[in-house]
């Protein structure tokens, strides 16, 4: 067994991990933050998507001992107490969640593309969100969230 | 070199099961408070019957659906659905929901007509008031007559509600029979630009026309009608399920081989609602969750040949078949 510490949403975590274990495991298994979900577990379906140090990473494929350190981000960690993140507020507003399961990967997802572009167009949505798979809502409503959510935070700015 | 074209869809879908035994069962209770808690077996996989059945609750009752706490969490507590398939839960669950709901509004009109000294037959539930109808003034909050039920007349305020549909048998002479609950329709419209050196389809557009009854969430039945469009552009263009090779050791055991579509490969699927409402279902109501999966495939297939002239026989149309295809007929 290693040690491994890492900082998720803000808070740090010590925990012990084998040489195997996946940064999925620890999350979701030690320290029960549920929102990456368990698709494929093989990296194909992005539902268990999460960002290290801003960065979208599949986390069943992550190893665990790789993140020694970092800051992981799910999407636990966007919303403030009372205050939804405004793609959290889109997602909601234009139904771009249906089931729910891919919802959390798409987000981190998004949140992604619109730290490096804030003012995407529905093909760089498109081309931003393709490794993460949805397999009850046929998208454009996701689409269609992520560009509320970029055009309230561009409001925001300015 | 590319090419264009245009493939026309349609199909009809019954909703439920035909043949007898397709039960579902809910209750109704209203809380001391006025608000309502249904409990129904009606599994929410996706497609909100949880804010749909809350929805036709709410209705009968004269309340807000916020108003309605859905409980279907387990089999052991909750009442009996037959399940979430056959596009049967807004139409069978929602009678069982709207027969449940005018039970338990029976015995709020009971109460309120002691309270009201008028006769229960007379009430109408409207904006969270019992009220005799035509006499506004003389109304009570929901919440009053519950209370009332509850702390005073010793009853409980709650409706248990069922549907089942006879089974039709058909008849000796004619033949004929009614075996659906309903039936709902569709129109769906692909335009396809097909690659005639390469095979690939593109998806340029997808309109998908449904007759759903009465949309009872218009948005829930769009997100459906999307949903469903896009499982049937995957099994027209690329999911397939046995392998090219014949053996089942080659079949696809990962999802980078069986290829669900992406944000890439969907169009902004356009959903249009045509309300053509059931005369038999709650609020008339038909179901179609299964159909939005049926109809696009057959447009996308009809459009290729009207692109390129070949009929693809086998789903998916994958390059390499389109490819066989063209090459049996000798060029596009």
């Amino acid at each position: 067994m290693h040690s491994l510490e890492l900082t998720v949403n803000g808070r740090s975590y010590q925990t012990t991990v084998t040489l195997k274990t996946t940064l999925l495991e620890v999350l979701r298994d030690k320290l029960f933050i549920t929102s990456p979900k368990v698709g494929c577990n093989s990296g194909d379906c992005g539902t268990c998507s999460v960002l290290i140090d801003d960065k979208l990473v599949r986390s069943c494929i992550t190893n665990a001992l790789s993140t020694q350190g970092k800051e992981i981000t799910t999407v636990e960690g966007l919303s403030k107490p009372g205050h939804l993140h405004p793609l959290q507020e889109a997602f909601h507003e234009k139904y771009g969640a249906q089931c729910g399961f891919c919802t959390p990967g798409m987000i981190l997802a998004a949140k992604a593309l619109l730290d490096e572009n804030p003012k995407p167009s529905r093909k760089d949505v498109r081309e931003a969100l393709s490794g993460n798979l949805c397999r009850c809502a046929g998208y454009g409503k996701i689409v269609d969230s992520v560009m509320a959510a970029a055009e309230q935070m561009g409001q925001a700015k300015n | 070199m590319k090419k264009r074209g245009i493939g026309i869809g349609a199909s009809l879908y019954p909703t439920g099961m035909s043949g007898g035994g397709d039960s579902s069962q809910a209750q109704v209770k209203v809380q001391p408070d006025g608000t309502v808690v249904l409990t129904t077996g009606a599994c929410d996989i996706g497609e909100g019957c949880k804010t749909v059945l809350a929805q036709m609750a709410a209705e009968v009752l004269g309340i807000n659906y916020e108003q309605v706490k859905v409980i279907n969490d387990n089999t052991d507590n909750c009442p009996l659905s037959f399940g979430t398939f056959a596009s049967r839960v807004t139409y069978v669950d929602g009678k069982a929901t709207v027969d449940a709901a005018e039970k338990a509004r029976d015995i709020l009109f009971e109460v309120a007509g002691q309270m009201l000294e008028a006769n229960p037959g007379d009430m109408e539930a409207v904006d969270g008031k019992i009220s005799v109808k035509g006499s506004p003034d003389r109304s009570l909050p929901i919440g009053e007559v519950a209370g009332a039920a509850t702390f005073g007349m010793r009853k409980l305020v709650v409706g248990l509600g069922h549907y089942m549909r006879e089974p039709s048998a058909p008849d000796p002479e004619t033949g004929e029979i009614d075996p659906f609950c309903t039936l709902a329709w569709a129109a769906v419209l692909a335009e396809v630009e097909v690659d005639t050196e390469t095979g690939e389809v593109d998806l340029l557009r997808l309109v998908c026309s449904y007759d759903v009854g009465t949309a009872i969430n218009p948005l829930l039945t769009e997100g459906q009608i999307e949903g469903g469009g896009a499982m049937s552009i995957g099994a027209a263009l690329s999911e397939e399920l046995y392998p090219n090779y014949p053996s089942l050791e080659q079949a696809p055991t990962n999802l980078g081989d069986y290829a669900i579509p992406t944000t890439m490969d969907i169009p902004d699927i356009e959903a249009v609602i045509h309300e053509c409402p059931s005369t038999n279902g709650p609020f008339g109501a038909k179901g179609i969750g299964e159909m939005t999966a049926n109809t696009p495939a057959p447009a996308i297939i009809n459009a290729i040949h009207d692109a390129v002239g070949v009929w693809i026989m086998t789903l998916p149309a994958t390059p390499e078949r389109v490819l066989r295809a063209l090459d049996e007929k000798g060029g596009a």
